[in-house]
């Protein structure tokens, strides 16, 4: 980018935080910058609690542990234990497809709550959770466990949701896992699932490691991926073609089982690094098993990822990797040919969770477009030292950007196409310009892997060249 | 291969590929679930009395329940009035589920902010976060008045909300006169609709208190939390106009959440203007259109003098009759003969299609007005309701319920459940099932589970768009329930004779 339009974005920065209280400005300014090319990160300070009053788009650790981690194994009953809310808004939101049936031996889409009332509050709800976990057990007999995600009460009124989950493991010879995560706890969604982690790390992971296994040399894990609609599937099935066996996904449509084999791969296979690293370290430190960052995001990131896995492997699976790589590209090529042509040049701003920020960069870039902003809610340091192999020089980037910092960068960028969450979607097409979710794929997907790019690419194109977007002014009112 | 450029498979379809099922069986001796008879067995066990009878004697555990919670029913009451900004104290968390569930059904941005609050408040309070926010809140947003409610952390541990924004004041992060009306609003009390009236109450008081009441022939409307807002407030509207009544909505959500697309976003949008507010102290009578959602504001206006009156979400015949019989009578002013033929023009359709929904069964559920409302019109086109359940409904509404119920004979048959979840629903259905479901997209489930198909009227409605732009109250609310009800039935009944072509009429 040339420097006078990094100066421009840089004067765009300074007039967004003219206009807050000289003391938010100084906090919000350490998070907003214009990325230069060869540094080491974006510039930006992360991993920090968010300013009271500007409306922030994060979440809390609840959503990161019971919505992102948890949620999705499905052959677990998963309690928001507390008030019915947290898990009212959580239920059925984040899409994790998951096999089986609804209420036999699949929860992943039900909302269950023991609905603390005042005197739960006043009296404690050890005394409710030890009977809820016998009623559990007479409802759903076929659940293969119980989380227990803690909402606020629980952490601020002295609960030992820890003995309770003990006594009641013991009871009931299945694991009961008391996981933390009260929503003040940490600045966001991450903590979350640093505290998510931790509980699937020493309530399943390390207990079944002397889980008798009869493994091959070809064992992975997969992991990060929520299968949001069916990503994790897209991805499996080519890394099953190129020969790998995937012993578990983490964690979408896993199964406790699948959790259980954690310490069985012989490398295991990160998707979205923010919201489990911490167990794969745990894995490596603990146990030796060596991890690996891919992205599976359009064909160019696909075909590096398949060989960089590869590469941990012997011939018969570079082989494998080659033939998928083949096997797949004429789909790619025809998918580019269709779709390249109507999307060249196209200018897009993301700002999203966890990976996506910057791991749909070279997707977009397959088809033709340009990420020319993009920032992340919960990211801490290590995202956004990653986030420079991926975007270019003069890329405006946001760090826990507030709703009206957004309004104002899509404002006066105005990109082709924003990729963000529901909470900024109307708003934005309010303005005139397309936009796409881009945590729940705008209910489309999967977006992961040669079958997903198709969708992925389809998509895009139906939001950038939808003619609705011709309509939005009146004829006769003036250009 | 499963995908191809020609014709792109997304999840609906890719997924039924046989590679992908393939992959499906391969991937099960790795979940070591239970066998398939197992499986099964459960799966007949669940519609069985026998575990109707567990399922119902829960005590613990709730399941699938159909109400979300106190301050989603006050941002919901907060963002009706003129540039109002919804302002939660508390986690910030609570706020981005408010904000994405109401964006959700509305289709709509959802404005609010909240204090972030986060370990260190637990321990200390959350002044500073409520002083702050307020700071930032007023120089960013620029709002008129600013709505405070509460989550959890910050009622557990106590914050004065009083003294915290007194102290704002004091340092000049917010002016002194400016208005911040406070709602109590732990999720731990009631359900959204108690948040509603909690947070209509603090905006009320916040005008009214220690003023002196000049009546006037005012009449105040509370339409209460409503996910078709849209539509019938706008039909609300229309009715009074017609009326030539001089009249306040207490919250009027009816423009922020229907804004237009045409290049401007405007967080704010209409909604009841601060001098309306203030003024309506004085105002002969407050009737509110939802009981449930109008408790402690109604005491408030009782308390001033103002005469008082409520309904129970009034949709069809005798319920509209009954708000306009109201209306008429606290102003002197005749019912309008555009709607007494509005009304005969409802009567029109019902004689029209009666057969077809006479002696049809449903079962209904949502909140508390909304469940007396629905089947109330039920009964006038001779459906009989089978259960009627209301997860934030109490006794009184029971009573309510079966005095309603004991004035049809298209009522005998009807159970009446208060507090239970929609896993209760679904043994109820599954024993003694009706032939159709009336509720919110919760109700998806119950579908697919049990076929008894779904007829979404109530928030939320997530997986259906728009609906909510039309009215349900008054005579034109009625006929388009009455149409969303029929085509529910003939699309049902096409597809079944369908299957064998007798019956498949081209006439209905």
């Amino acid at each position: 980018m040339n420097p006078e339009a990094k100066a421009q974005r840089r004067a765009l920065i300074a007039d967004v935080l003219a206009e807050y209280p000289e003391k938010t400005a100084k906090k919000r300014g350490k998070h907003l910058n214009v990325y230069e090319e060869g540094n080491a990160d974006c510039g930006v300070k992360s991993n920090i609690k968010s300013i009271p009053g500007v409306m922030t788009v994060r979440g809390c650790a609840y959503a990161g542990a019971k919505g992102v981690v948890w949620g999705p194994i499905k052959d677990m009953v998963h309690v928001s234990h507390g008030p019915v809310g947290c898990g009212q808004y959580s239920w059925g939101q984040r899409r994790n497809y998951a096999n089986g049936v609804a209420g036999v031996n699949n929860w992943v889409a039900m909302q269950v709550t023991p609905d603390f009332q005042e005197k739960d509050i006043v009296f404690g709800g050890d005394k409710k959770l030890d009977k809820m976990i016998d009623e559990i057990e007479q409802i759903f007999p076929l659940n293969k466990g119980i989380s227990v995600m803690s909402e606020c009460p629980v952490g601020l009124i002295g609960d030992d949701i820890e003995a309770v989950a003990k006594k009641k493991s013991k009871e009931i010879g299945k694991v009961v896992a008391p996981v933390r995560c009260e929503g003040f706890r940490g600045v966001s969604q991450s903590l979350g699932h640093h505290i998510a982690n931790d509980v699937m790390r020493d309530h399943i992971v390390d207990k079944a490691a002397d889980k008798e296994f009869e493994g091959t040399p070809y064992d992975v894990l997969i992991v990060g991926d929520y299968n949001i609609g069916g990503d994790a599937w897209a991805s499996r099935i080519l890394i099953e073609e190129m020969g790998l066996r995937v012993i578990g996904q983490w964690s979408g449509d896993a199964s406790v089982a699948e959790i259980e084999n954690g310490t069985k791969a012989k490398l295991n296979l990160i998707h979205c690094y923010r919201s489990m690293n911490y167990i794969c370290r745990h894995l490596e430190e603990k146990y030796g098993i060596p991890w690996l960052e891919y992205n599976f995001f359009g064909p160019s990131q696909i075909e590096k990822s398949l060989r960089a896995i590869a590469e941990q492997f012997d011939d018969k699976i570079k082989e494998g990797a080659e033939r998928v790589i083949a096997k797949y590209k004429p789909m790619a090529d025809a998918i580019l040919a269709k779709y390249k042509p109507r999307l060249q040049g196209k200018r897009i701003m993301l700002y999203v969770g966890g990976l996506r920020p910057r791991h749909v960069s070279d997707a977009y870039g397959d088809l033709g477009m340009e990420v020319t902003a993009t920032g992340y809610e919960f990211a801490h340091a290590d995202d956004y030292q990653r986030t420079t192999h991926y975007i270019k020089d003069g890329t405006l980037v946001y760090d826990d950007a507030s709703e009206f910092e957004l309004e104002r960068f899509v404002q006066a960028i105005r990109p082709d196409l924003v990729g963000s969450g529901i909470k900024e979607k109307y708003g934005t097409q309010k303005l005139g310009v397309p936009f796409r979710q881009m945590h729940s794929w705008d209910y489309s997907g999967p977006y992961h892997g040669y079958d997903g790019f198709a969708v992925f690419a389809r998509d895009m194109d139906l939001a950038i060249n939808n003619p609705v977007w011709g309509l939005h002014k009146a004829p006769w009112k003036a250009a | 291969m499963p995908q191809s450029a020609e014709k792109i498979k997304d999840h609906a379809k890719l997924f039924n590929e046989p590679e992908y099922e393939a992959l499906f069986e391969h991937k099960k001796q790795f979940e070591c679930g239970h066998s398939a008879e197992a499986v099964a067995a459960q799966a007949a066990h669940i519609n069985t009395w026998e575990y109707r009878e567990k399922n119902l004697a829960r005590e613990a555990l709730t399941i699938n329940p159909a109400k979300a919670c106190q301050p989603l029913g006050a941002i919901f009451a907060a963002v009706g009035f003129e540039k109002t900004l919804a302002f939660n104290h508390g986690s910030q968390g609570c706020t981005a589920y408010f904000r994405s569930h109401l964006a959700r059904h509305f289709k709509e941005p959802c404005a609010a902010v909240s204090t972030s609050m986060t370990e260190d408040a637990a321990v200390f309070g959350g002044m500073q976060n409520l002083i702050d926010g307020l700071s930032n809140a007023y120089t960013v947003y620029k709002p008129k008045m600013i709505a405070i409610s509460t989550t959890c952390i910050a009622e557990v541990i106590g914050d004065d909300l009083t003294a915290f924004i007194g102290n704002a004041r004091e340092k000049g992060s917010i002016p002194a006169d400016f208005p911040l009306p406070q709602a109590h609003t732990p999720s731990f009390v009631g359900s959204h609709v108690t948040g509603y009236d909690t947070m209509i109450k603090g905006v009320l008081s916040n005008f009214w208190d220690g003023k002196e009441r000049t009546p006037n022939e005012r009449i105040n409307i509370i339409p209460g939390f409503d996910g078709f807002a849209v539509g019938n407030n706008r039909e609300l509207k229309r009715i009074l106009d017609a009326f030539g009544i001089d009249y306040t909505l207490i919250s009027d959500v009816s423009e922020v959440f229907d804004t237009p697309t045409d290049g401007t976003y405007r967080m704010f949008d209409g909604g009841t203007s601060i001098e309306a507010v203030s003024e309506a102290l004085h105002s002969k009578a407050t009737i509110s259109l939802q009981k449930y959602c109008s408790d402690k504001t109604l005491e408030l206006a009782a308390a001033t003098g103002q005469e008082t009156a409520s309904f129970h979400y009034p949709l069809g015949i005798g319920a509209t009759d009954e708000l306009l019989m109201k209306l008429s009578a606290l102003t002197g002013k005749p019912i309008p003969e555009s709607l007494e033929k509005e009304r005969g023009r409802l009567v029109d359709a019902m004689a029209d299609s009666s057969a077809w929904l006479h002696g049809k069964t449903y079962s209904v559920f949502g909140d508390p007005d909304f469940v007396y409302g629905i089947t109330r019109f039920l009964l006038e086109m001779g459906a009989e309701p089978v259960h009627l359940l209301s997860t934030n409904a109490g006794k009184e509404w029971v009573e309510e319920m079966k005095a309603l119920l004991a004035t049809s004979p298209a009522g005998s048959k009807a159970q009446v459940w208060a507090g239970k979840d929609l896993w209760a629903m679904r043994s109820l259905l599954a024993t003694e099932p009706s032939e159709f479901l009336i509720g919110s997209s919760y109700g998806k489930y119950l579908e697919r589970d049990l076929g008894i198909p779904l007829i979404r009227l109530t928030f939320p409605i997530f997986d259906r768009h728009h609906h909510h732009r039309f009215p349900m109250w008054g005579y034109a609310g009625g006929l388009s329930v009455l149409v969303t009800i029929l085509d529910k039935i003939l699309d049902v009944l096409d597809v079944e004779t369908a299957k064998t072509g007798i019956s498949y009429d081209l006439v209905r």
